[in-house]
């Protein structure tokens, strides 16, 4: 093995950095699950009983379902029963501001760097931050509220808005979608809710942040965005969690519904722990994504940077029903050590003049298996469908794989679809051609790295691009050989 | 006599089982050019990449000394950061990464290991306008990604250019002149040798004599089979012109058995 290669091997073993745990005393549901499981799930949130019923429509719908198979990913059989299914910090009863979050969640997320008082956060961020299975705080709500914007946890708004949660809820990803959106749906626990009213452009980020804290215990969030008419919300989403030995599950759903002319960015940087440098421990995400372009002229954008998790099973789509409506999938994914990722996007052409474009790049690195998984289907009365699709995959080192599994399915002879796809591999010369300009070998890898997701990285947000672009660094320091 | 800059003594490396230096001894002063000609693998480009780190070679015997210190046991950026740049014969291309940022990433790098300052964007940019001028470099080079879709006189431009902003102060030309057209040939020459000062050593390695005549050497030496076979002035380069290498090739294997 050459130098670079063994530098690499070694800064491949970093620790990750989130990997604490908080000490909290838990108020927990018992091990297993069962009907009584999502009855107490409910009642603890206090639901309404459509809200009730539509999770036991899920579960029942769940227990005739087979985990899918199909992946390009390998795990060992998950115990379901075996899972604690809600888990949430114990507190004081009522929950006024932001004072009263408990001092030991709110220095978690200080640690994260996720502070939770209003004046000192990044200004034009409001943040709701969400622990195991509880939203704890959601930042800036007076200002958003001013402008009929609701931006709060998924709990509240069943509780405040039910009426519009009972809407849109399922609408996207219908209860009886796929094994985990169905486990999702019969036990979600909390997650956000975003309502930007017609016309109103939101003036700031709004961002969840997800921390998974207590043991064994299955993370199932669900969060719902509405865009009225000529809206348009940014979207951010970070998520970490502590190390442990064992496998734990993160089974979310996201849905989000843009009427006319609205616009909906969703970004997320997904660092979740990925396991230690043999393959032990790690969350399995295995996530249900989807935004509907139910209106005309308008766009969804997903943009991704997955560097964590053991197992990422994720296909954020769009199904482009408005006639004009545009959806786009930037992502970034990355697999070091023992880490798989089957990831990729469905863009399914409904209307009329739709237009898709998908740019993902797969970065595989140690023992990583990085898969891209991709459909793009035209329907028959989609005329004038487009779509460009372009997978680059760059290998570092010689035990690691790149896949890709692009799915068209084209019923309209109007449709105009392109795919481009590229493999390639951070070549000793590189690294050599920057160290000769006297930058180190972990700087050559990340300038290397930055340059080749260029593409995605542009597309998020001002601090989100940098943040995404150190932990791309600090994933990948030195994997190369 | 002043102490020379680089001392390059009884060198052998090899590239996997192939044995390509074999024994070299060469010494070069701060303020002279030095010319290495010879034929096609003789063992030119692996000297000059021997000296810059590339981590294809080993070496085997000998020593190199830079500034008196053991410039082997120095990874490459180690070298780079203590003034040894090698323009390279086949520029890598890094897709996506500006080349400006990665010229400004590279200076800094080596600033900071002087202790000096880092340049902040204006600075940088100040500081390398002057450069693009003297090299008749296009602005739009410096905000496409480093070497990629560069032609081949483009991105041998981009090594002179770089190497006029990181001002080293021993720099090796690694058959720059290779892929050239005339007029490039010369704006790059006309680059080098406004870059030579008393303090800079420049070591020229090229196949064909074309090249010094823009950028006149002090000393020409001829490599054949992994040795210097022969040590002169200009004039030395004009004679392999006219009689080519056959005759100090044969000269060299005779040695060689000695």
């Amino acid at each position: 093995m050459s130098t670079s290669a063994r530098t690499i091997e070694e800064l491949a073993r970093r620790e990750y950095k989130y990997g604490f745990v908080t000490e909290l005393e838990q108020d927990a549901a018992p091990r297993g699950l069962g009907e009584e499981t999502v009855r107490l799930i409910s009642a603890k949130k206090e639901e309404p009983e459509w809200l009730l019923e539509w999770r036991l429509r899920a579960y029942r719908a769940w227990l005739a379902m087979k985990e899918p198979t199909w992946s390009n990913v390998k795990y060992g059989p998950i115990d379901y029963q075996n899972i604690i299914y809600y888990s949430a910090p114990k507190k004081k009863p009522a929950l006024q501001g932001l004072d009263e979050v408990d001092p030991e969640v709110r220095r978690t997320f200080e640690k994260l760097g996720i502070p939770l008082h209003e004046q000192k956060l990044l200004s034009g961020v409001a943040v709701d931050a969400v622990f195991d299975s509880v939203s704890v705080a959601t930042t800036f709500k007076e200002t958003l509220g001013k402008l009929g914007i609701i931006f709060c946890s998924f709990s509240e708004a069943v509780r405040t808005h039910p009426e519009l949660v009972r809407k849109y809820l399922g609408t996207v990803v219908p209860y009886s979608d796929n094994f985990f959106a169905t486990l999702n749906s019969a036990v979600f626990s909390d997650g956000s809710f975003a309502y930007i009213p017609k016309g109103v452009r939101c003036p700031m980020e709004l961002s969840t942040y997800f921390r998974i804290n207590a043991k064994e215990t299955g993370q199932f969030e669900r969060t719902l965005i509405v865009a009225e008419e000529g809206a348009y919300v940014s979207y951010l989403e970070g998520c970490t969690a502590p190390m442990r030995d064992e496998h734990q599950l993160h089974a979310a759903v996201v849905e989000l519904v843009a009427l006319d002319d609205a616009t909906i960015k969703y970004s997320t940087v997904q660092n979740w722990y990925p396991g230690d440098k043999d393959g032990k421990g790690g969350i399995y995400n295995f996530v249900t994504k989807r935004g509907k372009c139910l209106g005309v002229n308008s766009k969804i954008t997903w943009t991704q940077v997955e560097t964590g998790s053991a197992i990422t099973w994720k296909y954020p789509g769009c199904i482009l029903q408005g006639d004009n409506s545009v959806g786009e999938f930037y992502s970034v994914a990355t697999t070091n050590n023992h880490q798989q990722a089957d990831t990729g996007t469905k863009m399914i052409h409904l209307g009329r003049n739709t237009k898709s474009t998908i740019v993902s790049k797969g970065i595989s690195a140690g023992h990583g298996q990085n898969t891209y998984r991709g459909l793009v289907k035209i329907a028959k009365r989609a005329s004038g469908a487009r779509n460009y699709s372009q997978c680059d995959s760059l290998l570092i080192g010689d035990r690691c794989g790149a896949h890709t599994f692009p799915y068209l399915e084209i019923k309209n002879t109007t449709a105009r679809v392109e795919h481009e796809a590229s493999t390639s591999r951070i070549g000793e010369d590189q690294i050599f051609y920057c160290r000769q300009r006297g930058l180190s070998s972990e700087d050559a890898v990340n300038l290397i790295v930055s340059g080749f997701c260029r593409d995605v990285f542009r597309q998020l947000p001002m601090e989100f691009a940098v943040e995404a672009q150190k932990l791309l660094g600090v994933t990948l320091e030195g994997s190369v050989g | 006599m002043a102490k020379k800059m680089l001392v390059i003594s009884n060198l052998h490396a090899r590239a996997g089982n192939r044995e390509i230096l074999r024994g070299v001894d060469l010494s070069i002063g701060a303020g002279e050019v030095h010319a290495i000609m010879g034929p096609n693998g003789s063992g030119k480009s692996t000297l000059a990449r021997v000296l810059a780190g590339h981590p294809e070679y080993e070496v085997t015997k000998g020593q190199v000394l830079y500034d008196g210190g053991d410039l082997l046991a120095m990874d490459p950026e180690s070298r780079a950061r203590e003034g040894v740049f090698m323009a390279f014969q086949y520029p890598v291309e890094i897709p996506g990464v500006n080349n400006a940022y990665f010229l400004k990433a590279a200076l800094n790098a080596l600033r900071k290991h002087r202790g000096e300052e880092e340049l902040d964007a204006m600075e940088f940019m100040t500081l390398v306008r002057r450069r693009m001028e003297m090299l008749d470099i296009d602005r739009a080079l410096l905000n496409r990604p480093v070497n990629e879709g560069f032609s081949g006189g483009e991105k041998k431009r981009n090594e002179i250019f770089q190497m006029a902003v990181l001002e080293p102060r021993l720099a090796i030309l690694d058959e720059t002149d290779s892929g050239l057209d005339i007029d490039a040939l010369k704006v790059v020459a006309a680059g080098v040798t406004a870059m030579r000062t008393p303090e800079r050593a420049i070591l020229v390695v090229t196949h064909y004599q074309r090249l010094l005549d823009y950028i006149v050497p002090d000393y020409v030496h001829v490599l054949t089979d992994g040795r210097i076979v022969r040590s002169g002035g200009k004039e030395l380069a004009l004679e392999l012109e006219e009689k080519g290498y056959g005759w100090l090739e044969a000269a060299g294997a005779a040695a060689g058995k000695a």
